[in-house]
């Protein structure tokens, strides 16, 4: 028989994250800090309303991008955080199946081939082979440690060439916890403003931003026509099941990407998108809780990693930490497997997310404090063995 | 910090105050004041402890028990509801708007007790007019803990 399958797929490799999860799930009493999701429940009122919308039987398609209704609480909901204005959310915002189908439509909708694609890594693992299957060729930009992860405008300078087309912007950053702050956006913004080039940017992640409000790189001047800005309901409002998210830019790649949208998915779960209407007019308040208790997590675990000696930067978004194990001469699938094994906590290795993210892991804090508790009892026991056998 | 600090305790007061400081991003000293404070000002007026009394060999009955009274002059329900809070088994009373007037949430060890409590002692008194038991059958949520079920985590391995 001839071989049935696409190469440019089998090019791609399997996520790195996978073998570990494979592992920790036949062991017992594992400790996942591995989870890229809320621990919350969705909050009972947006449950409710998606409950009350199955029983006045509105189980119907919707339009393709999206009920109306909700495309306008998207308006008005970033107008209200980030006080950028789509005076015609009909057109300029399309509602996805969760934030990744908006990152894959949005590269296919823009994409040429042979057009690059700047990918600051350590990121968020779909990029790379979703801008690979849209015909691009990734470029990526290796963050450092010693910028805290942010992206700079000399590192961006020197990755544009004539074909770049996209620069991806994940912030605040998976794996990292890394932010942009609106003075790096700035410098960011002059350079692609000279270059001419669009933004995607993710910011999924931005209601958990620690330090000040989250800035979008949308809000600068001249910004908003170049940008294509993600989001969703996942991680904001822990309804990752519902699998709902949103994208916002002009009007001309908008319809080229519902297009795209219309044709392969026809619309976001009708369900989802009653519930989502609730979660963006009376959340605010269980948005606020649950960031009150992921950033108490996130002071104690960084408190934890400075206590073992572990190097760590201070991460002021997401629900990442991510500190440097290079002083222990593994790798950190190494470091990553050893612990999962003789400690049984399952974490990430940093290289997951990147070539750069080498030297370090990524632990989540979307679990309860009495499981960090623990989790870092025992990472304090690993880490004085790992010492012991160095020395 | 104050609202922080007791949105924490609220749910376990038995959090030592090193960790209260870091999960606030405060001094330790900053936090021993605040409580002290709040101690000295009344806002913190205990430290408990939420029991599942169902799961130990200890029996007891918890009832409701609605009561109205007739407001005395000059002391509206305050000199009445006084009188119902001394007595030890009453864990909590309660002036509310409605039908009646106080809630009186008593704890007794067998449901004999609890009549006797509320015909011999309760009913008595002389501006109670009336008093309607409930007794309670079961505990779901407690001080916005669930006790009836322990939640597992159900998250599923997912890449990425």
């Amino acid at each position: 028989m001839r071989n049935p399958l696409a190469e440019k797929v089998v090019a791609i490799k399997p996520s790195g994250i996978r073998k570990f999860f494979d592992i920790a799930q036949e062991m017992k009493g594992v400790i996942s800090l591995g989870v890229g999701e809320p621990d919350f429940d969705t909050p009972w009122h947006i449950r409710d309303e998606g409950i009350y919308s199955l029983e006045k039987g509105r189980t119907f398609y919707t339009s393709n991008a999206g009920l109306k209704e909700l495309r306008e609480e998207i308006a008005n909901y970033v107008y209200r955080k980030q006080g950028i204005r789509y005076e015609n959310p009909l057109k300029e915002i399309l509602v996805t199946v969760g934030g990744s189908e908006a990152i894959d439509i949005g590269f296919r909708a823009m994409i040429n081939p042979g057009d690059e694609v700047l990918i600051p890594q350590p990121s968020f693992v779909s990029y790379e082979p979703c801008a690979v299957m849209a015909g691009a060729k990734p470029v990526i930009i290796n963050l450092k440690a010693e910028n805290e992860f942010r992206l700079t405008a000399q590192e961006l300078e020197e990755a544009i060439t004539d074909r770049t087309k996209i620069l991806v912007l994940p912030f605040p950053n998976n794996p990292t916890g890394a932010i942009m702050e609106r003075k790096d956006l700035e410098a960011i913004a002059e350079v692609l403003i000279k270059h001419d080039i669009y933004v995607m940017s993710d910011e999924i992640y931005a209601e958990l931003s620690y330090k000040e409000k989250h800035v979008s790189i949308a809000q600068l001047p001249g910004m908003q026509e170049r940008t294509i800005l993600i989001n969703g309901f996942s991680k904001a409002f822990a309804m990752t099941g519902w699998r709902l998210g949103y994208a916002c830019g002009p009007a001309q790649i908008i319809e080229q990407m519902i297009k795209i949208h219309q044709f392969a998915i026809m619309c976001a779960p009708t369900t989802s998108q009653y519930a989502a209407i609730e979660a963006l007019k009376n959340g605010d308040d269980d948005v606020t809780e649950m960031c009150t208790a992921y950033n108490q997590r996130r002071r104690y675990l960084l408190h934890a990693f400075r206590e073992m000696g572990l190097e760590c930067f201070e991460p002021y978004g997401a629900f990442y930490i991510f500190p440097s194990i290079k002083e222990f001469g593994l790798t950190s699938d190494e470091f990553a497997m050893r612990f999962l094994r003789e400690e049984s906590v399952a974490v990430v290795p940093g290289t997951a997310f990147g070539d750069c993210g080498e030297g370090y892991l990524r632990i989540s804090y979307a679990s309860s404090l009495e499981n960090l508790r623990t989790a870092m009892s025992r990472m304090n026991r690993f880490v004085t063995k790992l010492r012991e056998e160095q020395r | 910090m104050r609202e922080a600090l007791l949105a924490i305790i609220e749910r376990n007061s038995r959090i030592d105050i090193k960790e209260l400081a870091i999960l606030l991003g405060a001094e330790e000293a900053a936090v021993a004041n605040e409580l002290a404070a709040m101690e000295t000002e009344g806002i913190i007026c205990g430290y408990h402890t939420l029991i599942d009394w169902e799961k130990t060999s200890n029996e007891k009955v918890t009832a409701l028990i609605e009561v109205r009274v007739t407001p005395q002059r000059g002391q509206g329900f305050d000199s009445i509801a006084e009188r119902i809070y001394q007595y030890p088994e009453v864990q909590s009373v309660y002036l509310i708007s409605g039908g009646y007037d106080l809630m009186v949430i008593l704890e007794g060890k067998t449901l004999r007790e609890v009549s006797a409590f509320v015909s011999d002692k309760l009913s008595t008194l002389d501006s109670v007019l009336s008093a309607a038991t409930h007794f309670i059958l079961k505990k779901y949520k407690d001080h916005g803990t669930v006790i009836a079920r322990k939640k597992e985590d159900e998250r599923e391995m997912i890449t990425p």
